[in-house]
C-alpha cells in the first residue's frame, strides 16, 4: 500500500492535503523571508570584510597599540593609534559615568513609578532627545560652556555632549527591558511583603539587567563614533593627551578624518627619509592614510565589539552567580 | 498563629468602575473557604482586599472595612506593607523569581523583608517550609538550582513554601491548581487540607468539586449582568451550599456546573 504524490488521496483518510495555493503562498513566503535576510545580512558582512580586510595588517603592528601619530605626515611609515585611542576610550568613559546612572533611574522612574503630568513631560523630552543630532548636541555644549563661559575646548566637554546623546538610548532599552519583566513577579514580590523600592531593587532589576547591560553596550556604541561633537569640541591631536580637562585630544573618529584628508596624495614620486643611522634616503612616496584610516576603523569597531563581549560575559556570569 | 477574618460593606473600585459592592463576610481561624462564582464575578478583586494587595493596581481603591482578628487593615496609620507580611497570597500562575534558586525563592521573603539573615535561621526556615509544602523530599538535593526549572505543580508549591517561609496568619489562595495537572492539584489539595492547622486559609477556585473536597464554608459570588457590581449572594457551609443552598442563583450555578 506505497502512495505516491500523484495518487489520489486514500479514502481511509478524513483529511485533505493542504490546498495548491496554500502551499504556494507557503513557499512563496518562506523565498521572500529567506531573501530578506540574505539582503540585510549582505551589507553587514560587506562592511566588516572591507574593513577588516583593509586594517587588518596595520592593527597587528605592535605600534598601533603604543605609539601616537605625533611627527608623522601621511608619507612616514609607522606610529600608532594609542593616542586616539586615549582619547576615545577616556571621553566614553566619563560620558558612560554620568549617562547610565541618570538614563537607568529615569528608565526606572518611568516604568515603575511614572504616572501623570510629570511622566508624559519626562517621555516627550526623551523622545525629543532621542532625535537630536550630535552635532546640535555639540553646539549647545559649546554654546553653553565655550562661548557662554569662555571655556578652553577639551575632551571632557565632548564627554557632555554624549550625555545628551546616550542618554535616550539607554532610557529605551531600560524602560522596554523593564516593562518584559512579568508583573506577576512584582505581585509575587509585594505579597511577600516586600516594600515597593527593594521590590525593584532585587526582583525587577535583576530580572532585566541583562537587558539593560546590553542597552548600555548600544549606548556606547551608538557615541563612540560620532565626530560632530570632536570636531566642535576638542579638535585633534596627534600626540598622546591623557587629560580629559585641557588642550586637544585625539579621538578615533577624528583619527579617521584626520587620515581620510590625507587620502589622495600621490603617490609614486622621490621622498626622503632618515634611516636608523640618520643618513637621509630617497624612496618612492607611499601614502599611508589609507592604512591608517582603515587601521582606526577596525580598531573602533573592536573596541565596541569587545565591549559587547564584555557585557555577555558579565550577564553569563550574573546568571550563574545566581 | 491563625486568624480570623471579617469584611464589612465592602466596595471595591477600579478607578470609576465599582466592580464589588457590598460584601460581607466572616472567615473562622484555622479554616478554610472556598469563593466559588462565574468568571468577572470579583472573587480575585475580593480575595487581593483581603490583604491590600488591590491597590497595587493604578486607580483601584476599597470602601469598607476588613477586619483581622478584629483590627481594621485599612486604618490610616496601617502600612500595606506590613499587612501583606501577615496575609501572604498565591496566584494562579506559579510565579518563582526566576532569577533565584530554588532555596533563595523560598529565602526570599525574610531576606527582603528585613536584616534578618543569619544563614543557620535562614535553612531552617527553608527546610520547613519546603517539607510543609511537600516539596522537600523533591528538591533537597538540588537548592542551588533555578525555581523556575521546576514542573509547573512543584513550582506551585515551591510559591507556597515560598509564602509560608515568613510565616503569614492568613493565606489567600487565587485559582492555586487552574495552571496544573489533576495529580499536581491532588497535592496541592492535600497541603492545604494540613496547612490549615497553622493558617486561616481563603481559596479562589474554579472547580466545584475541589471547593467542595476541601473547604469547610464556601461563598458564593454572582453577577447579575456584565457591567454590573458583582456581589456575595451566599455564605455558608459547604455540603449545605451544594445541596441545599437557600439562594436561587446559588442552585442555578451549582446544577448548571456540576450538571
Ligand atoms: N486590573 C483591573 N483593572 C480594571 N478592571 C479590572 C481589573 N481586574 C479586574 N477587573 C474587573 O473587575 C471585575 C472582577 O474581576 P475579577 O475579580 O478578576 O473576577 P474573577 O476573579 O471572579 O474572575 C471584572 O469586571 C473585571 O473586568
Ligand atoms: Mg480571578
Amino acid at each position: 500500500m506505497t502512495a505516491t504524490l500523484t495518487a489520489k488521496p486514500a479514502p481511509a483518510s478524513h483529511f485533505a492535503g493542504p490546498s495548491g495555493s496554500r502551499r504556494f503562498k507557503n513557499g512563496l513566503a518562506t523565498v521572500l523571508v529567506t531573501a530578506a535576510f540574505l539582503v540585510a545580512l549582505i551589507p553587514l558582512v560587506w562592511l566588516l570584510w572591507t574593513v577588516i580586510s583593509k586594517g587588518y595588517h596595520v592593527v597587528t603592528s605592535a605600534s598601533w597599540w603604543t605609539e601616537s601619530q605625533r611627527g608623522k605626515t601621511f608619507e612616514s611609515a609607522g606610529g600608532g593609534a594609542w593616542h586616539a585611542i586615549v582619547g576615545t576610550v577616556e571621553q566614553v568613559a566619563l560620558c558612560s559615568i554620568i549617562s547610565v546612572p541618570i538614563a537607568i533611574l529615569v528608565g526606572i522612574y518611568l516604568v515603575e513609578y511614572g504616572r501623570g503630568a510629570f511622566a508624559k513631560v519626562t517621555t516627550f523630552t526623551v523622545d525629543i532627545l532621542t532625535g537630536i543630532p550630535s552635532i546640535v548636541a555639540a553646539l549647545f555644549i559649546y554654546a553653553l560652556f565655550i562661548s557662554t563661559f569662555h571655556g578652553a575646548r577639551a575632551g571632557w566637554l565632548v564627554s557632555l555632549a554624549l550625555v545628551i546623546l546616550m542618554i535616550p538610548v539607554i532610557v529605551r532599552t531600560t524602560e522596554e527591558m523593564l516593562k518584559l519583566v512579568p508583573n506577576e513577579l512584582r505581585e509575587a514580590s509585594y505579597a511577600l511583603g516586600v516594600p515597593k523600592w527593594k521590590t525593584i531593587v532585587k526582583i525587577v532589576l535583576p530580572t532585566a539587567f541583562t537587558g539593560i547591560v546590553t542597552g548600555v553596550v548600544l549606548g556606547i556604541a551608538r557615541v563612540a563614533g560620532e565626530t560632530a561633537p570632536l570636531l566642535i569640541l576638542v579638535g585633534y591631536s596627534s600626540n598622546t593627551n591623557t587629560d580629559l580637562f585641557s588642550n586637544f585630544q585625539g579621538s578615533l573618529p577624528t583619527l579617521i578624518n584626520d587620515q581620510f584628508a590625507n587620502l589622495n596624495h600621490a603617490t609614486g614620486g622621490t621622498a626622503y627619509h632618515l634611516d636608523a643611522n640618520g643618513n637621509r634616503v630617497a624612496g618612492a612616496v607611499v601614502n599611508y592614510a589609507p592604512d591608517r584610516m582603515w587601521g582606526a576603523a577596525l580598531t573602533l569597531i573592536a573596541i565596541i565589539l569587545l565591549l559587547n563581549v564584555f557585557a555577555r560575559f558579565i550577564a553569563r556570569f550574573n546568571k550563574i552567580a545566581q | 498563629m491563625a486568624k480570623s477574618i471579617e469584611a464589612k460593606n465592602l466596595n471595591v473600585y477600579y478607578g470609576k468602575f465599582l466592580a464589588v459592592s457590598n460584601v460581607n463576610f466572616t472567615v473562622a481561624p484555622n479554616s478554610v473557604t472556598a469563593f466559588i462564582g462565574p468568571s468577572g464575578c470579583g472573587k480575585s478583586t475580593v480575595l487581593r482586599t483581603i490583604n491590600r494587595m488591590h491597590e497595587v493596581i493604578a486607580g483601584a481603591t476599597v470602601q469598607g472595612k476588613v477586619l483581622l482578628d478584629g483590627e481594621d487593615i485599612y486604618d490610616d496609620g496601617i502600612d500595606p506593607v506590613a499587612v501583606r507580611r501577615t496575609i501572604g497570597m498565591v496566584f494562579q500562575r506559579p510565579n518563582p523569581f526566576p532569577t533565584m534558586s530554588i532555596y533563595d525563592n523560598v529565602a526570599a521573603g525574610l531576606k527582603l523583608q528585613s536584616g534578618r539573615t543569619r544563614k543557620a535561621d535562614l535553612d531552617g526556615v527553608v527546610e520547613k517550609s519546603l517539607r510543609s509544602a511537600n516539596l522537600w523530599a523533591e528538591v533537597k538535593d538540588r537548592l542551588s538550582k533555578p525555581g523556575a526549572g521546576l514542573s509547573g505543580g512543584q513550582q506551585q508549591r515551591l510559591c507556597i513554601a515560598r509564602a509560608i517561609a515568613v510565616q503569614p496568619d492568613v493565606l489567600l489562595m487565587d485559582e492555586p491548581c487552574s495552571a496544573l495537572d489533576p495529580i499536581s492539584t491532588m497535592a496541592i489539595e492535600d497541603l492545604i487540607r494540613q496547612l490549615k492547622k497553622d493558617y486561616t486559609i481563603v481559596i479562589v477556585t474554579h472547580n466545584m468539586q475541589q471547593a467542595a473536597r476541601i473547604s469547610e464554608r464556601t461563598a458564593f459570588f454572582n453577577l447579575s449582568a456584565t457591567g454590573q457590581p458583582g456581589e456575595l449572594v451566599e455564605m455558608g457551609e459547604t455540603p449545605k451550599m451544594f445541596t441545599t443552598p437557600t439562594d436561587k442563583r446559588t442552585e442555578d450555578y451549582i446544577s448548571g456546573a456540576f450538571g
